[in-house]
This record gives C-alpha cells, sequence and structure tokens, in this order.
C-alpha cells in the first residue's frame, strides 16, 4: 500500500497531524504500537476520559481522540515499524502489511528518564509513569505504602491523581537539589504561562498533607526479593511500591537508528534530532514533531503536529506557499505560548548530577553495573557503541533504550569527558524485536 | 497467569494482569535469574516480557488481555529448539 503521509505514533502530535494532513486532502496512515489512540498522556483516554481522579487536563484528549478517530485515516493500532527506508519511503510493519510512503512523520513522544539507584530492578520499584498508566487503562492503584521519589511535574500530578483515587502516597522524597528554585524564577515566562503555573501550584496545594523530604540525596531500594524499604542521606521509610521519576527525554530510538542528525540539550542532559520550526529533520523526506523532537508537553505537541502536517502537504505540492503561511501562524503562536513557563520547569527540574554506586546496574537487560562500565572505559572503552562489545550493555532486549543515557554518563565521567562528546548506542534495525516467523515472510 | 485463572477490568495489558494476580515476578533474567516486574509500562524497558499464548518475548505492556488468554512467565534464557 502507498500513502501520502504515514506518521508513527498516535499521541497527541501524532493525531493532530493526522487530522490536519487528512483535512488537506493527504492520504495519511497512522501506525502506533499501543492497542488505542492517546500516547502515553492520554493513554486510554477514550476509556477513562471522564474519571475524575484523571483531571480536567485528560479529559481534554478526549475531543482530540474523537476527532481522530472520525477523519479519513488508516489507523494501524498495536503495530510496530521495525524498519524505515527513508529514501525509498519504505516502512517495515509487524501487525500491518508493509507501507510505502511519501514523507513520514515521527511523533514517537517521550519516555521517562533512567533513574539508576541501588535496588532500582526489584520488583515493587516501578516508574510514575507506569502507575499513572496503570491507573489510565485498569483503574489499578498500588496497594500499601507507596513512595514517590524524583522529581518533576508528573510526580505531583500522580501523587495528587492517587489520591482522589484513595491510594495517597504515604511519603514523597523530592530530589530537587537547594538552590534550584532561586535560578529556575529568574527564568521568568509566568503571565504567558500562567495556566500551567496555576495548575502546577493547585497539585501542590492538593497534595501538601503527604509527608514530604526535600534535596533528598543517596536513594536506594531495598529489600530481597521484592522492594521492602527505601532509604537516603539520613533516613529511610518501610514502602511496598516505589514510584521514581526524573522527567522525561525525547525517544530517540528511531531518529538515532535512522542517522538523522541530533543536538544536546545542556540542562535537560539528553538529545534530540535537529528540527525546523515545521519539524523538518536533518533528512528530506523525514520529520518530527511532539516531544520526540524536544520535550513541550502535550499542549506544544498538538502544534508541531498541525505544523509537520502543513509543512508536508506544501513539500508534497497540497498546500501553496501563501495558504501555508497564513495556516501556521495561528499553530506557531500557540506553540509559543505552550512553551512559556518551559524555560522554568526545565531549570527547576534538570537532572541533579548524581553519582551512580559501582555495584548499582546501569543497563536492566544485561545486567551490567556502574562499576563494570567505568572500569571497561578506563581500559579504553571510549563510547558506548564500544562498550557493546565489552559488556553487552544495550544489547539485550530494550536495545539501549533504558540504559543510553546512563552508560554515556558514567563513560565521560570515567574519561573526564562530557556526554555530549562520548555520543549514544547506534541502535539497528529492527527496531523492535520481530519473530523468525516474521523474518521468513519477506 | 501460570494456569491460574484471573478476571482483570477490560482495557487491562497483560502485564496489569500480572500485577493483579499479586505474582512475586513476571520473569526471571536470562543473565542472574534474578526476578522482575513490570518497570515503565510503556513499551520502553522490555522488563515484562513474558509468554503470552505461546509466544515468547512478548512486551505484556503492550498486549491487551483478552478473555482466555494465556500468560505464563519466563524462567531464565530462552531456548532455540526443543526446550
Amino acid at each position: 500500500m502507498s500513502t501520502d503521509l504515514a506518521i508513527i505514533g498516535a499521541g497527541p502530535a501524532g493525531m493532530a497531524a493526522a487530522i490536519e494532513a487528512a483535512a488537506l486532502g493527504l492520504s495519511v496512515a497512522v501506525i502506533d504500537e499501543n492497542p488505542a489512540p492517546g500516547g502515553q498522556i492520554f493513554r486510554g483516554v477514550e476509556r477513562a476520559g471522564g474519571d475524575p481522579a484523571l483531571g480536567p487536563d485528560y479529559a481534554e484528549g478526549l475531543a482530540l481522540a474523537r476527532a481522530f478517530r472520525a477523519a479519513p485515516i488508516a489507523y494501524h493500532p498495536a503495530t510496530a515499524l521495525w524498519h524505515l527506508d527513508p529514501e525509498e519511503g519504505h516502512l517495515s510493519l509487524d501487525g500491518a502489511p508493509d507501507l510505502t510512503a511519501r514523507r513520514v512523520l515521527l511523533a514517537t513522544g517521550a519516555q521517562e528518564r533512567p533513574v539508576p539507584i541501588p535496588g532500582w530492578t526489584l520488583p515493587g520499584v516501578m516508574t510514575a509513569g507506569a502507575a499513572q498508566i496503570l491507573l489510565k487503562t485498569a483503574g489499578m492503584v498500588p496497594v500499601g505504602r507507596t513512595v514517590l521519589a524524583g522529581q518533576g511535574p508528573l510526580l505531583h500530578l500522580l501523587a495528587a491523581q492517587l489520591g482522589r483515587a484513595g491510594a495517597s502516597p504515604v511519603l514523597i522524597l523530592e530530589t530537587t537539589p537547594p538552590g534550584r528554585r532561586r535560578a529556575a524564577l529568574a527564568k521568568g515566562g509566568f503571565w504567558a504561562g500562567r495556566r500551567l503555573l496555576a495548575k502546577g501550584l493547585g497539585l501542590l496545594a492538593e497534595t501538601r498533607a503527604i509527608p514530604r523530604h526535600c534535596a533528598v540525596t543517596g536513594l536506594r531500594a531495598e529489600g530481597r526479593n521484592r522492594v521492602e524499604r527505601i532509604a537516603w542521606e539520613g533516613g529511610s521509610a518501610r514502602c511496598d511500591t516505589l514510584l521514581l521519576h526524573e522527567g522525561v527525554i525525547p525517544a530517540t530510538h528511531i531518529p538515532l537508528a535512522l542517522g538523522l542528525e541530533m543536538r544536546w540539550d545542556p540542562v535537560q542532559q539528553c538529545w534530540h534530532p535537529a528540527v525546523d520550526a515545521y519539524g523538518a529533520s536533518s533528512h528530506p523526506n523525514v520529520a518530527v514533531a511532539g516531544d520526540g523532537a524536544g520535550i513541550g508537553g502535550w499542549e506544544a505537541a498538538v502544534a508541531a503536529g498541525h505544523l509537520a502536517a502543513l509543512d508536508a502537504a506544501r513539500r508534497l505540492g497540497r498546500l501553496a506557499a501563501e495558504d501555508f503561511a497564513g495556516r501556521a501562524r495561528p499553530w506557531l503562536r500557540r506553540r509559543r505560548e505552550a512553551l512559556a513557563l518551559r524555560p522554568f520547569l526545565d531549570a527547576l527540574y534538570a537532572p541533579a548530577p548524581a553519582s551512580i554506586p559501582d555495584t548499582t546496574i546501569a543497563c536492566r537487560c544485561e545486567e551490567v553495573t556502574a562499576g563494570q562500565i567505568r572500569a571497561a572505559a578506563r581500559l579504553g572503552a571510549t563510547g558506548p557503541n564500544q562498550m557493546k562489545a565489552y559488556l553487552r550493555c544495550g544489547m539485550g532486549p530494550c536495545q539501549g533504550r533504558l540504559c543510553g543515557t546512563t552508560v554515556a554518563a558514567l563513560i565521560a565521567e570515567a574519561r573526564g569527558s562530557t556526554a555530549e562528546t562520548v555520543g549514544l548506542y547506534r541502535p539497528r534495525a529492527p527496531y523492535k524485536p520481530i519473530t523468525v516467523g516474521a523474518l521468513a515472510r519477506l | 497467569m501460570d494456569g491460574a485463572p484471573l478476571r482483570v477490568p477490560q482495557g487491562a495489558s497483560a502485564a496489569a494482569a500480572v500485577l493483579l494476580a499479586g505474582a512475586d515476578a513476571i520473569r526471571e533474567t536470562p543473565v542472574s535469574g534474578a526476578p522482575r516486574l513490570p518497570y515503565c509500562m510503556m513499551g520502553v524497558c522490555f522488563d515484562c516480557l513474558a509468554e503470552i499464548d505461546g509466544t515468547a518475548n512478548r512486551q505484556a505492556c503492550l498486549v491487551p488481555v483478552a478473555p482466555g488468554m494465556r500468560i505464563a512467565r519466563q524462567r531464565g534464557a530462552r531456548v532455540a529448539f526443543g526446550g
């Protein structure tokens, strides 16, 4: 099958781009590995959009999902892209027949930043995002004593949502270092970002009865075959479920595999593909929109999706240059407004400089410790790709999605270099594991 | 799960079902045999790999539960032939 625009991901950016592109007369296919539209932020929104525990922002995703369902779009849920040839526009899919597209938009969103603390592989330790997904998709909350540890807007949102669902966390351990608030306040953007700011302050007020410690360091999860205690510098507490969160970073797996030009964000300590105002990447047939191009939140992602769709229509000769400028203007403005508070949030919640103990697992798949990576770096492994040959880190089933930034930071630390200089893994197809049977059918 | 019947809400993933069952692990790792449960629930970490309806190494967090589905935990590494 052949299409004008193939969109990977049905989150806010992917849905918005698909709706806009279809309205402009392009044939559109959307590939998403999840069973329903929404991405992570609006996961399960068609099922749980009215759940009061999840709040009014979540309900806003329902309108987007409904418009997406109603538009003439070839939507392939529960389908994984496992190879993309951007020259030929060929997409190899698991779950649907292969596809040829004139232009490809990657709207693959974000993932949570890894939080490699001692004991983070124990059953009972999850990410805050994981707990939120369980709430959205199955109405599930953890039983027993739940502790939230880390920093970022999601931590406070989840604390409030769990409270509304009758399962309030017993303790919040905030890792934001002292002095961050002052540095962040200098960034401004409060008037333009007042709605988001009010929401954040509201969440803090809603959760103020929950005991909390600030500027926590030295987090470690303890227990034999399951987390039983959370300990930190100067304290510890009983804990049945530990939810970790240190913000989100762009999902760079496919951009890196394609060899797209990447940029380092020195504040957020993460990589993102280099894109122009409309999402165009360094490859002439590939665009990136939403959090996958740099963390901005769902409203910025919706605007970026519309802009990328307008750009696709222009490039494919379906939209004249003068029409393009007029249609793009309101979305450029909306994105600017949505990003107004971002410099404040980025400065406030920049990752704290953490020293990972040598015995802590960095690569969860291959169970490679921070100490092993430091030792190999001192032996001469200069970057993450060479480290694969030394230790197999990044070669397990997750293909380095979860350990990539940690391994790069450890190499940089051991070699007196920077994460920006040592670079990242170069992932290869298949982007997702496929069966031998699927390969045999080629 | 592992032969025991389980009722889960509609929309729950196989990984959510394993958590609802109160299982102590969804798999034991190929390297050290350590127990793991789902970690990220969004298709990134692959800690929820399980055998679902006879197919090994599936990301349980991406598979919605269907009536009669069989979920089996994975102990250690897979074998290529014979089992």
